[in-house]
């Protein structure tokens, strides 16, 4: 039976597929990869289904040995110059790696998330039918350890048909994200600043949320009570302090905390690879309407 | 029934407002008895339902499917007799004087009131399992703790604003302890890991300690 023997997780390794939908409503947020683009690229390239787990490795060092048989791997999303026994085999394609050799990564220079896929998909068991771990709420296979053993799953009947898909490269610089207005814009006393403030992706982030740092956004109605409602990965709350927070793939389900804007799905996998102190500029992806509740305020009905 | 506006929420969910509790939860049971194509998940919030949906871009299908049931579906405000789940309580929790201080009430009195109407479960949040548990007695609303708890033991039965719940599991937390139960809120291991789900109906019980 092929296996990957973890050898070294640098700092956060961790199992993820595309995670549990359909459990929100008895507490349990979908979690799976935080860049699925990238996750799905290393599924394609290896000719497996979309479901099949991957890797995925925060700032890069990660090493394992293959024991058991040879397999095809391939990594995908921040370059971490991924190598077989010290030899690179380059970002964004796919190799074989036989018994006994060690699969490494070295540090990103740019980007934050790395997926390692295995032909076959890492077949550790599922739980609450996902193998993605859930940060929050700790569900799932835990953060990898040196000396797991991850056994492979087994490989489609199709075979990689891409040895190498290209893609653009990811970057250290700006960043920008396209944002739906709302549900909760009209919460604010200028919605529009979110989209005029430099933003930077704080050093508290994670997979639950990116706190931005830059000037704070101003409550119209400080003190007032959102009753708690359901969120998605995307969605920009601003707690009291206005400084605001992406929520990341493992979200809480609901929050009390109101969303000025959602960061469209494609773009959430843009801003998984952003790193602390990288910056951030959001643009609203459609014109934003002042709703009746804001039309009152400006008039001074409220 | 009482979908007062349905908003955009990104590019791959709905958010569907309503006016109370009894509507989110018609409306969400409506929605999932409905079984409709391409929604991921059912969210009910406290005045919301949010309705996230399996590929973007498929938002103004959705609406017109979602705007539906506004007619189909009749919000149902009665109050069974019986409970679904029956929750058996040690009422000895940390807070409980300062609680029956909060409310004016003895602490029996506490006990009287929390055991002495059915609660409903809202909305689930905070963690897996568990439940914020509405429509109570209203005078036991009470603020949550001024300062929050870094370990609250696992079935911990506790109180804050107009809510009740019960912790599925040991975790920091800022609620007002009244209790413990025995009863296991959260098992990855069940069939159906979460005791509570959103539109059940809850009875507490007090019990002698064992």
């Amino acid at each position: 039976m092929t296996s990957l023997e973890v050898l070294g997780t640098g700092p956060l390794a961790l199992v993820e597929d595309l995670g549990r939908p359909g459990l929100a409503h008895i507490g349990v947020t979908r979690s799976g990869a935080a860049d699925r683009h990238s996750h799905r690229l290393a599924n394609r390239l290896l000719a497996n289904d979309g479901d099949r787990a991957t890797i995925e490795i925060t700032l890069g060092g990660f090493s394992a040995r293959i024991v058991g048989g040879g397999i095809d791997i391939a990594v995908t999303g921040a370059d971490a110059q991924p190598a077989i026994d010290g030899i690179p085999f380059g970002t964004n394609s796919v190799a074989h790696i036989r018994v006994g050799q060690v699969i490494s990564l070295g540090t990103p220079r740019f980007g934050l998330r790395s997926y390692l896929g295995v032909r076959g998909g890492i077949a550790v068991d599922p739980i609450l039918g996902s193998r993605s771990y859930d940060m929050l709420s700790r569900i799932g296979p835990p953060p990898l350890r040196p000396g797991d053993r991850l056994v492979v799953g087994d490989p489609a009947d199709r075979f990689p048909e891409l040895e190498q898909a290209p893609i653009a490269a990811i970057t250290g610089g700006l960043v920008e994200l396209q944002v739906m207005p709302g549900p909760r814009d009209d919460w604010f006393a200028d919605p529009d600043a979110l989209v005029h403030t430099a933003w930077v992706a704080s050093e508290r982030s994670d997979r639950v949320g990116i706190r931005l740092a830059g000037q704070a956004l101003e409550h119209r109605w400080p003190g007032r009570q959102l009753p708690s409602e359901g969120t998605i990965r995307g969605a920009i709350q601003v707690p009291p302090d206005g400084r605001p927070v992406i929520l990341g793939a493992d979200h809480p389900v609901t929050g009390g905390y109101p969303v000025i804007g959602v960061v469209v799905d494609t773009d959430t996998d843009a801003l998984a690879q952003v790193r602390p102190g990288q910056s951030i500029r959001l643009r609203w992806s459609r014109p934003r309407i002042a709703t009746a509740a804001a039309v009152d305020w400006i008039q001074g009905r409220n | 029934m009482g979908v007062s506006a349905i908003r955009d929420y990104g590019d791959r969910a709905l958010l569907l407002e309503c006016s109370s509790t009894n509507e989110v939860l018609a409306c969400a049971a409506a929605l999932r008895a409905a079984d409709i194509a391409g929604v991921t998940d059912i969210v009910p919030g406290a005045r919301t339902v949010l309705v996230t949906l399996t590929d973007a871009g498929q938002q103004a299908q959705a609406r017109m499917l979602v705007a539906k049931f506004e007619i189909t579906s009749p919000a149902n405000p009665v109050r069974p007799i019986d409970a679904d789940v029956l929750i058996d309580v040690v009422y000895d929790g940390a807070d409980l004087a300062d609680v029956a201080a909060l409310v004016g009430m003895d602490t029996g009195d506490v006990v009287a009131a929390h055991t002495g109407t059915l609660w409903r479960v809202g909305f689930g949040g905070f963690a897996p399992g568990f439940a914020y548990l509405v429509d109570g007695d209203r005078r036991l609303s009470v603020p949550r703790r001024d300062e929050p708890r870094t370990r609250v033991p696992a079935g911990s039965v506790a109180l804050a604003g107009e809510f009740s719940g019960v912790y599925p599991r040991e975790s920091p937390g800022g609620w007002r302890l009244i209790g413990r139960t025995e009863t296991v809120l959260w098992d990855i291991d069940r069939p159906q890991p979460a005791l509570l789900t959103p539109g059940m109906w809850v009875r507490f019980r007090a019990v002698d300690p064992p």
